[in-house]
């Protein structure tokens, strides 16, 4: 680990910002913009960004060049609503910035103060081909989560893309719990805090905000205001058919609300609306159990159905024990069930992009991220087969064109132990 | 992020399987006129809430020109299964169909054995995931060898279906969580809907005993400001108990071999009795090397044997010390970094194990998982291959029914594709471990239990009966 941080260290100096023009020629190339994947293309990109991609693609004269040959190359995959990064290890407490319960704030909280690049699993979800991730605060006390980031996994000091990207609130049964016990009482504190940040815009010396007992501090009022006004997307974690219905309403009273919704298990009931309303989904691709009764009708072919009736749709990383590279494995079976009859999933090419281009989409920075389409940044995976495959696996990963060390701390461990037993010398001074 | 259910959940460990060989239908040991002295003590039973399965109708069924997986390390390309009256009749390159059967071409395909999953909370912490039903740890105190898992199951718990219906899976161990030190005892079902938790019961199946070492149950008595609080406190308290256990025993064997005044009954203590006997079997959750090699030690302090360690994230490290102690591995593909003894799982764990020949399986402690064994299996050969260690795919077949069956006790009957086994079958569209794979057909017991293309082979539990998405493919 130490040493490939200090290889890619001295790469950095060497090559500042990505300046080296680099095609990767002869690859099976899958854009992430929804497209069917374009054998024997060429992806070239230069100053971090791409700057082109598909097939006939020239190769710049100096460019150093990358043989593709029998292998496929994609935008990095796009982790949504994730909380890497914002902990080591969720069970370890002293560790884990996901909530803060006692806290007095709440939307004011912004998680891109408290991303670490060198974490180890920022360094092993990177090796998965994870190049971004959309990082949203757990709500703690509130129904308001705080304001969530979108992060690089690159091997660098700087981690956050877009700090306070879009602010995160409950609105189902988790948000009834924090608003005291119900989905009413989650929604008069909604509509409240929105009243109060829209009297702080109207008067902020007479505001206050700092007493002990304000309900909404100062902070939140700030915060807010950026979502009244849609210059901040709110993400509104929902399930219910229900639930989806009356946050999708809330734009009656709030036009300006850029809505995101997240989870959806039910989103399938209502699709049309949802598609109607322009609001983007980032669901979970594979819940199939009533977990709840917010979760009744969740079906593997909810996001496929979605997705038929025009919502735009990606999927979210939420809960993934095995990591967030696992979102990979669920847009592949999302390809799977269309081969069930009754089922309803998506096709290879929306596959891909329900983890690349969908999530960049949801908080509009498509144009910026998760496609390998010219201008955008260079997150770029090279693997050695389908990327959606269980047994593919990168082979070289850049993130805005900067090549990333290829092993991580999963690595040096497993390579410390693919012989259990002791040497001359304790295991301590195995090294590679 | 939302996942503080499954945080609870992760509280699961093992559970054991008591063999029933040695005792009658009624609980009562083979008597003759030699072994047993008139005097003799009355043994309690130990079987009083016996299995009520039955095996499903079905068809002679032969699948052919299909790839087959037989469980057992074996593949025949272009193959032939051929099962009847719930039995495998035989394996092959090519079969005869008999008069009347059914005759499934498989091209493009592949059949294996059902998938086993040794790790399970299904009807105790099933779906609808709310407080009402959540009957997996009966977190009261460290040690509750007392309690059964197949009294909290719930047969209507929907998660069953899906692991049928998606997972391929024909049968399940059914642990209590792992609050505790000694979290009562597992029970073995095989996957189909019944009435009650008896219509599941695997027959003949022995128990098991979860145990759980390491940060759960420190963290839970640790709270409530009693011993464990610590890990030293964990192996304390699992030490005071055994030695009551082999004082329980000693009184009991003494009783049912020279009668007098039955000694008081103890219902967690006959669990403990039943381990220390040989007739139930160890299971037990533990992440950490050193900790697993602590319980290994303890083991043979008290002479009981420990068949598997479930969870076993670094048991990459210690490959070889379970090897020498014939103890299984239960393990995750890729779980890791959801707290401190998780920190160092791998994805080559699974690999690193066979390679160092140590009895390895898949097990998935989740009610989602559990729906896709085959493909967490693929990612282990591909981390695996990955590291250099190539293992065929037709021998880490043995990960998701042979092992696990071994660890159960119930191998001579279920895990592999194998003549007079049980036809507990599955026939996959492509190749298992591809993701783009979903079962077809899954057999228990010879019995048409899942149809993808018939929607009236598919399984809807009462709760989901008029409810919102009532029959979907899910």
């Amino acid at each position: 680990m130490i040493r490939a941080f200090l290889l890619s260290a001295a790469a950095l100096i060497a090559l500042p910002a990505g300046a080296q023009t680099v095609a990767v020629t002869d690859a099976t190339v899958a854009l992430g913009d929804g497209s069917a994947p374009i054998r024997n293309g060429t992806v070239v990109f230069r100053d971090g960004r791409i700057v082109s991609a598909g097939a006939n693609v020239a190769v710049p004269a100096g460019a150093e060049v990358v043989d593709g040959h029998g292998k496929w190359v994609s935008p990095g995959l796009i982790a949504g609503f994730t909380d890497l990064g914002l902990q080591d290890a969720g069970g370890i407490e002293e560790s884990n910035d996901t909530a803060a319960r006692g806290s007095p704030f709440a939307a004011a909280i912004d998680v891109s103060t408290a991303i670490n690049p060198a974490g180890a699993k920022i360094g092993n979800e990177r090796l998965a081909g994870i190049t971004r991730a959309l990082v949203a605060p757990d709500a703690g006390g509130s129904i308001f989560a705080g304001q969530g980031a979108v992060i690089d996994l690159g091997d660098d000091a700087d981690a956050v893309t877009r700090p306070r990207a879009f602010q995160y609130v409950e609105l189902g049964e988790h948000g009834a719990r924090e608003a005291g016990g119900s989905r009413p009482a989650a929604y008069a504190l909604f509509r409240d805090a929105l009243a109060q940040a829209q009297d702080y815009r109207g008067n902020p010396a007479a505001f206050g905000g700092r007493e002990r007992a304000s309900l909404l501090k100062r902070g939140d009022a700030e915060a807010l205001l950026k979502v009244i006004d849609g210059q901040m997307p709110l993400v509104v974690h929902v399930e219910r058919a229900s639930d989806i219905r009356t946050v999708l309403g809330l734009v009656r009273d709030y036009p300006r609300l850029k809505l995101v919704l997240t989870g959806a298990s039910e989103g399938w009931l209502v699709a049309r609306e949802i598609a109607a309303a322009k609001v983007p989904v980032v669901a979970a691709a594979l819940a199939d159990l009533p977990e709840s009764f917010e979760a009744l009708a969740a079906t593997e072919s909810n996001v496929g159905r979605m997705r038929a009736a025009g919502v735009q749709v990606a999927l979210s990383a939420a809960g993934a024990s095995g990591g967030e590279r696992n979102i990979r494995q669920y847009a592949g079976n999302l390809v799977a069930i269309t081969r069930i009859p009754g089922a309803t999933g998506l096709d290879w090419g929306q596959a891909l992009a329900s983890i690349t281009s969908g999530p960049a989409a949801a908080l509009g920075l498509e144009g910026e991220l998760g496609s390998l389409k010219p201008g955008r940044r260079a997150d770029v995976v090279l693997w050695d087969g389908d990327p959606l495959e269980i047994e593919s696996q990168p082979v070289a990963i850049w993130i805005d064109g900067r090549p990333q060390p290829m092993r991580s701390r999963q690595t040096e461990l497993r390579d410390r132990y693919l012989t259990p037993t002791e040497g001359v010398l304790p295991k301590a001074y195995d090294r590679r | 992020m939302r996942s503080r259910i499954r945080s609870l959940r992760l509280f699961a460990g093992a559970a054991a399987a008591l063999s029933l060989a040695a005792c009658g239908a009624d609980g009562e040991r083979p008597k003759t006129a030699s072994s047993t002295p008139a005097k003799a003590g009355t043994p309690y039973p130990r079987d009083p809430y016996p299995s009520t399965y039955h095996t499903y109708p079905g068809v002679p069924t032969l699948v052919r020109n299909v790839t087959v997986f037989d469980g057992e390390g074996g593949r025949i390309d272009n193959g032939a299964v051929l099962f009847a009256d719930g039995k495998i009749v035989a394996i092959g390159q090519t079969l005869d169909a008999p008069a009347g059967a059914s005759v499934i071409d498989g091209q493009g395909k592949w059949i294996t054995p059902g998938v086993i999953d040794i790790h399970s909370h299904l009807g105790d912490y099933p779906s609808p995931g709310i407080r009402a039903l959540s009957d997996g740890n009966e977190a009261t105190a460290p040690v509750t060898a007392d309690v059964w898992a197949e009294h909290s199951v719930w047969p209507q718990d929907p998660g069953f279906g899906r692991a049928l219906a998606n997972g391929g899976v024909t049968t399940l161990q059914i642990l209590p969580g792992s609050a505790n030190l000694f979290g009562g005892r597992s029970v073995v079902l095989k996957n189909v809907y019944a009435r009650t938790v008896q219509g599941m019961k695997f027959p003949g199946a022995g128990y098991g005993l979860k145990m759980a070492c390491g940060e759960n149950p420190k963290r839970v008595y640790g709270s409530k400001g009693r011993e464990p609080s610590t890990r030293m406190g964990n192996i304390a308290v699992d030490r005071a108990t055994w030695a009551k256990a082999q004082a329980y025993k000693r009184k009991w064997d003494k009783y049912e071999r020279d009668g007098g005044d039955p000694p008081e009954r103890d219902i967690g203590m006959d669990t403990l009795r039943g381990v220390l006997a040989g007739e139930i079997r160890v299971q037990n959750h533990c992440y950490r090397a050193d900790e697993m090699a602590n319980v290994l030690d303890m083991a043979k302090e008290f002479g009981y044997k420990v068949t598997a360690f479930h969870h076993a994230v670094e048991a990459y490290k210690i490959a070889d010390l379970l090897k020498a102690t014939g103890t299984c591995a239960a393990v995750w593909a890729d779980w890791y970094g959801f707290k401190m003894e998780s920190y160092d799982g791998i994805g080559a764990n699974l690999a690193l194990l066979e390679k160092a020949g140590v009895c390895a399986m898949i097990h998935s402690d989740d009610a989602n998982g559990i729906q896709r064994l085959n493909q967490e299996v693929a990612k282990a050969l591909a981390s695996g291959r990955r590291a250099g260690v190539d293992i065929p795919d037709a021998v880490a077949w043995k990960w998701l029914s042979l092992n696990p069956a071994k660890a159960l006790g119930i191998d001579d009957r279920t895990g592999s594709l194998k003549a007079g086994k049980m036809a507990d079958v599955v026939l996959w569209n492509g190749n298992p471990f591809s993701v783009y794979t979903r079962p077809e057909k899954v057999w228990v017991d010879g019995a048409l239990l899942y149809d993808a293309n018939d929607p009236k082979r598919r399984p809807v539990s009462d709760f989901e009966l008029g409810q919102p998405g009532e029959g979907d493919v899910k």
